[in-house]
């Protein structure tokens, strides 16, 4: 089998809050198409590890490189703000809890997928347009309100309208922060097959971070189990969930409620 | 620690061991199994014979690798190549079962609210067959196993234990695993769908599949069956 070359490298990952630890010594790779989960408590440290992964905030120690499409290999902290910037609007998606810290509220859903092209240089407004719509529709939204502002949004539609935002520039890396936790559980449901169905067809490679284990089930390829910082478990997913071997992941295991 | 398999053998394992550490019940150790091997060829069907408890079904999940086993390797052909499930990298092992490892669970466990016909297409249009022919394909299968019509488009969820087996069923045998491992697939049918599924297996056997699998049904066994392979003896002490 011929090994594909990572398309994330994370080395020695550390954060510090001052005196307090964010997350420790964390490394992994994510390779082109693949789905990697984080999951943990409450302060394990993933919502950290996720931020310091995806450009967003510079880690105490360690290294994230990314391989371009163009120019190799590049070390996300050590190229200039701006071209970083560019690498995040460009290549990379970033799919947020909160669909108010992902949308802009005061401008219509079109508007939302449109910007991201603009921002990557599409002038052509008759094709923006077009390809809101092909979005909105992949995200199976109500293209009658495609002139809408996003607060007139139930909240699994504002989750749709992010992930259309996202998608519309064909990021190959996607990061998500909790994408199904505030929603209904039926909304729930549908969100995760569209997510797993868009992002298996199009070979994204994806990093979910989530405190619910049936969502990695769901969507994720591999798992990482975090604890006070750590990584104390990663492998497979059903394997991890089916097999534990750590400690705290069989008492996560254990401790999910039947319905 | 051998990297290559003999002509005709399709999974091969060797030394595997495989126990549980209960951390949170006071670390209780439980011993499945240690120094197995076990191999199987094109065209054979191997059973995994011993009486409850044996570790039939934790040998057939350590095979494909939602068990982690404690030492030991599993050799699998997957094209012109030998992966170690043992070893291999979670993304190897997910390729390993898309295209050549196919494995029937006891228990449907599916996506909430896909309807039944997607899930039986869908192992067919990620490997990129044409979807009005992966349709196709899996109406075919579905009307054998004798699944309505009328049913096809809703989830199984609140279908019978033996309708939703023969959808598990179905989601395998809709494309032509080189490997199959089958976890009492026929537990809960009925005669008829009993010997379609019998069927099925040998079908699947005749066209050189090789098939690891567990039956209760002596009559099961019996008809698909071609060797067995007792765990008795093989549990560690």
């Amino acid at each position: 089998m011929t090994a594909r070359a990572p398309l994330l490298q994370v080395r020695g990952l550390t954060h510090r809050y001052g005196r307090q630890v964010g997350c420790r010594d964390v490394s992994f790779d994510l390779h082109p198409g693949e789905v990697l989960g984080i999951v943990g408590e409450s302060g394990s440290g993933k919502t950290t590890l996720l931020k310091c992964v995806s450009g967003q905030m510079q880690p105490s120690e360690g290294e994230v490189a990314y391989r371009t499409r163009d120019i190799g290999t590049v070390d996300v902290y050590g190229m200039t703000e701006a071209r970083r910037r560019m690498l995040m609007r460009t290549d990379w998606g970033i799919v947020y809890q909160n669909a108010r810290d992902g949308l802009r509220m005061k401008v219509s859903a079109g508007a939302n997928v449109g910007e991201r092209l603009m921002a990557i240089g599409d002038r052509n407004y008759g094709h923006i347009r077009n390809e809101a719509v092909d979005w909105l529709e992949r995200v199976e939204m109500d293209i009658g309100r495609i002139d809408d502002l996003p607060g007139t949004f139930s909240g699994g539609m504002q989750q749709r309208l992010q992930i259309a935002r996202n998608l519309v520039t064909k990021p190959r890396l996607v990061f998500m922060d909790e994408p199904t936790s505030g929603l209904d559980v039926s909304v729930q449901a549908r969100l995760l097959d569209l997510i797993r169905g868009l992002v298996g067809s199009l070979g994204i490679a994806c990093v979910v971070v989530t405190h619910d284990l049936g969502v990695v089930r769901l969507l994720s390829h591999r798992l990482m189990v975090m604890k006070g910082g750590r990584v104390v478990e990663q492998g497979l997913t059903d394997q991890v969930l089916d097999d534990p071997q750590h400690p705290y992941t069989q008492l996560l295991v254990s401790s999910i409620l039947p319905v | 620690m051998t990297t290559s398999l003999e002509d005709g053998v399709m999974m091969k394992a060797e030394g595997l061991a495989k126990s549980f550490v209960l951390h949170n019940q006071g670390g209780v150790r439980l011993d499945v199994f240690s120094g197995l091997d076990l191999q199987v060829s094109r065209g054979e069907c191997l059973i995994l014979a011993g009486p409850s408890g044996a570790g039939k079904s934790s040998l057939l999940r350590s095979l494909y690798a939602n068990y982690k086993p404690q030492a030991g390797s599993v050799l699998v052909r997957h094209d012109d190549t030998v992966v170690d499930l043992c070893s291999a990298e979670p993304y190897e092992i997910l390729e390993v079962r898309r295209r050549t490892l196919g494995y029937v669970s006891q228990f449907l466990r599916v996506i909430p609210r896909v309807p039944t016909i997607d899930l039986v297409v869908e192992p067919l249009t990620v490997r990129g067959v044409d979807p009005a022919e992966a349709r196709e394909r899996a109406g075919t299968l579905l009307a054998r196993l004798r699944i309505p019509e009328a049913l096809w488009g809703l989830p199984p969820a609140t279908f019978s234990g033996g309708e939703q087996q023969r959808v598990n069923i179905a989601m395998t045998f809709v494309q032509d695993y080189p490997i199959l491992l089958l976890d009492e697939p026929t537990a809960s049918l009925d005669l008829e769908n009993r010997r379609t599924v019998t069927d099925l297996i040998d079908e699947a056997r005749q066209r050189g599949a090789a098939i690891v699998g567990i039956f209760h049904d002596a009559e099961v066994r019996a008809a698909v069956g071609t060797r067995s392979y007792d765990l008795t003896e093989r549990k560690a002490a």
